[in-house]
């Protein structure tokens, strides 16, 4: 049987976070709903080297894209997305689902809405170094060692089936 | 296991801990409303918890910080000390499921011995940071917690990432800030998980005191017999824990039941059987989980908890070794370990047996001589082979048995079962060199390499 829903609660191993489902990440390394913002890091098309940090705000769903050294994105001005903040919603949906990305931006939608349509903002410049930063903090947990002492707190977080 | 051992498992529950249970549960409501401005009941709830431990060594602290919370007062030692109260309770409870769990199944255990911990105290500074945010988590409760709140720790825990001594506390916080992250406003939850959130604060706090309590080893050699790998996740960590017999070399002590656990911080874009790639510092022991072998450990660190402490330069591969000969032959008789005073909660309690012999009814339990045995289908970690499907079709199962809400269950890790008249046999660890499906091999190629993809922007960019 599943566990169910039967004294949540009470239970002191549950899933609380959703899952998250597998993407690629060559495209868009960063993801993430944080700070009121769908924001992340998008590669450039062209140079390896360089970077495109790209956000939309929750509820006013103003924009902003540019280079890690805040240089601003051609492609981006007035009401119009570039490719960068399209990839960036797009690869947001795949990672966390419709429904989380439309609630946390606070857009009124339904599964099968087209968000790029949805999303009216206007071009609004915002700190790009400060999402940089939290990417590279996020890659830092990758240079941290393995250990082999045992974390007995990791008993309150299984690794929970996938969810289809 | 046997029907008779489970009936006795399954009796009615072990005396006090219902009542236990209860005072808890009153004190994780109050904490889910904020432990600064009490209600009537509240407050009486807290009291409870005060009384219930009134005639112990806490008792004095524990009645100071009661009168203290009513009036409105939290400070550090208040907070210490009603965590502290919420876990010898929930102690108790798990001293009292164990024993039944012991007796059910003629389980030897080993007597705690305290070892001197080794190493240097660790900074204070760090610690103290890690308190001041439980502090306000507790003040404002979870009712309380918004996004800024959820996020006010993200200095203190990526400092405590740069300290290896306090890797518990770091991953503990940020598992749990994660979860008050994604469920902020709490106040708009159609439910809040009381029990788990109030946990995770309570081993926070007393982890935010000493940082751990892993203590001290002794070293042991001998033929390590794997039995299965019980896998941990949140987003920025992973921990594969095998449980195995050691049949120790000559003088060593008797055959005994110990655990391996090795983890790995990594990011939540990372998941499936793309964990495994993060541990592979230890390529011994994945190929023994992989491979079905025995590992030979020469002078490996033991703690008084039944805890080995992995060292690639101390262990050897051996000869294949079958999970389920060993859980048939060896299981029954080995000696399990002592449980740190500490790590004393029922959700530590994961036991491995061996049950065969049943029926799988519809619903997905077991059937074993009429006692029926709750399974855990959810815990079916995704970097392995184990499905539902593999699990009610199977006809023998080496699980950890676990009591969590008042219900025991068994959580799978390996079965056997008959796919097409053919004997089959899954195991959680059988992906740890990588996928053996070619259907998830596949997958994983669609989706690219995320290790390699981060691990070569962390190079690139994180250069000094
Ligand atoms: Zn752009």
């Amino acid at each position: 049987m599943t566990s169910g829903d039967a004294g949540w609660e009470e239970r002191s191993a549950v899933r609380v976070v959703p899952p998250l489902r597998p993407r690629k990440l060559a495209k868009v390394p960063f993801v993430e709903l944080a700070e009121g913002r769908l924001q992340g890091v998008v590669s450039s098309g062209s140079d390896i080297a360089r970077v495109y940090v790209s956000s939309i705000a929750a509820g006013t769903h103003n924009f902003s894209c540019s280079t890690n050294n805040n240089r601003p994105c051609a492609g981006a001005g007035g009401s119009r997305h570039c490719k960068h903040l399209k990839a960036l919603i797009d690869e947001a949906v795949r990672q966390y689902g419709f429904d989380r990305v439309a609630r946390y931006l606070k857009v009124d939608a339904s599964e099968g809405d087209d968000l790029h349509f949805l999303l009216k903002g206007r071009l609004e410049k915002a700190p790009a170094a400060m999402v940089f930063s939290r990417f590279l903090r996020h890659l830092t947990y990758l240079q941290v060692p393995a250990v082999s002492e045992p974390l007995p707190e990791m008993h309150w977080f299984p690794a929970w089936k996938a969810v289809a | 296991m046997q029907a008779v051992q489970l009936a006795e498992l399954l009796a009615q529950s072990p005396p006090g801990v219902a009542e236990a249970v209860e005072v808890v549960a009153g004190f994780d409501a109050a904490l889910a409303g904020g432990l600064a401005r009490l209600g009537p009941r509240h407050t009486e709830a807290v009291n409870a918890l005060a009384a219930a431990v009134g005639a112990s060594p806490l008792g004095t602290a524990l009645a100071d910080a009661s009168a203290k919370v009513a009036g409105g007062a939290i400070g550090v030692p208040e907070m210490t000390a009603l965590a502290g109260a919420r876990a010898a309770l929930l102690g108790a409870a798990h001293d009292a499921l164990l024993a039944r769990l012991d007796g059910a199944l003629g389980r030897s255990r080993a007597v705690w011995e305290e070892r001197p911990a080794e190493g240097e105290p660790v900074p204070a500074n760090l610690l103290a940071a890690a308190r001041s945010w439980l502090r306000e988590l507790a003040i404002a409760g979870w009712l309380g917690v918004d996004e800024g709140l959820a996020s006010a720790a993200e200095q203190a825990v990526e400092a405590l990432w740069g300290e290896p001594r306090l890797r518990r506390l770091a991953v503990l916080l940020d598992g749990m800030a994660a979860e008050l992250r994604v469920s902020s406003p709490v106040a708009t939850m159609d439910r809040v998980p009381e029990r788990r959130w109030a946990d995770l604060w309570t081993r926070a706090v007393l982890l935010s005191h000493s940082g751990g309590w892993t203590g001290g080893t002794a070293t042991v050699s001998g033929r390590l017999l794997p039995l299965g790998v019980d896998v941990h996740e949140h987003g920025t960590a992973v921990q594969a824990q095998l449980h195995a017999v050691l049949e120790p070399a000559d003088g060593d002590g008797p055959v005994r039941l110990v655990r391996v656990a090795v983890s790995a911080a990594k990011v939540d874009t990372i998941v499936g059987p793309e964990v495994w790639k993060l541990l592979s510092a230890y390529p011994t022991l994945l190929a023994a989980l992989a491979e079905h072998r025995s590992v030979n450990v020469a002078g490996m660190r033991l703690t008084a908890g039944g805890d080995l402490l992995w060292d690639e330069e101390r262990a050897e591969a051996g000869e294949p070794a079958d999970p389920f000969a060993t859980a048939r032959v060896r299981l029954p008789d080995a000696e399990a370990p002592a449980v740190a005073p500490l790590d004393r909660h029922p959700v530590h309690i994961a036991e491995p047996v061996l049950v065969e012999g049943y029926k799988v009814k519809r619903e997905g339990t077991f059937d074993l001589g009429g006692q029926i045995l709750a399974v855990d289908l959810d815990r079916l970690p995704p970097g392995g082979p184990l499905t539902e499907r593999l699990v009610t079709a199977s006809t023998a199962c080496i699980g950890l048995l676990r009591w969590d809400a008042g219900r025991w269950s068994l959580q799978p890790l390996a079965v056997q079962s008959a796919v097409k008249k053919q004997p089959v046999a899954a195991h959680n660890g059988d992906w740890a060199l990588g996928p053996t499906d070619p259907k998830v091999v596949k997958a994983q190629v669609r989706s690219g390499d995320p290790v390699a993809v981060l691990t070569e922007r962390a190079g690139r960019l994180l250069r000094k």
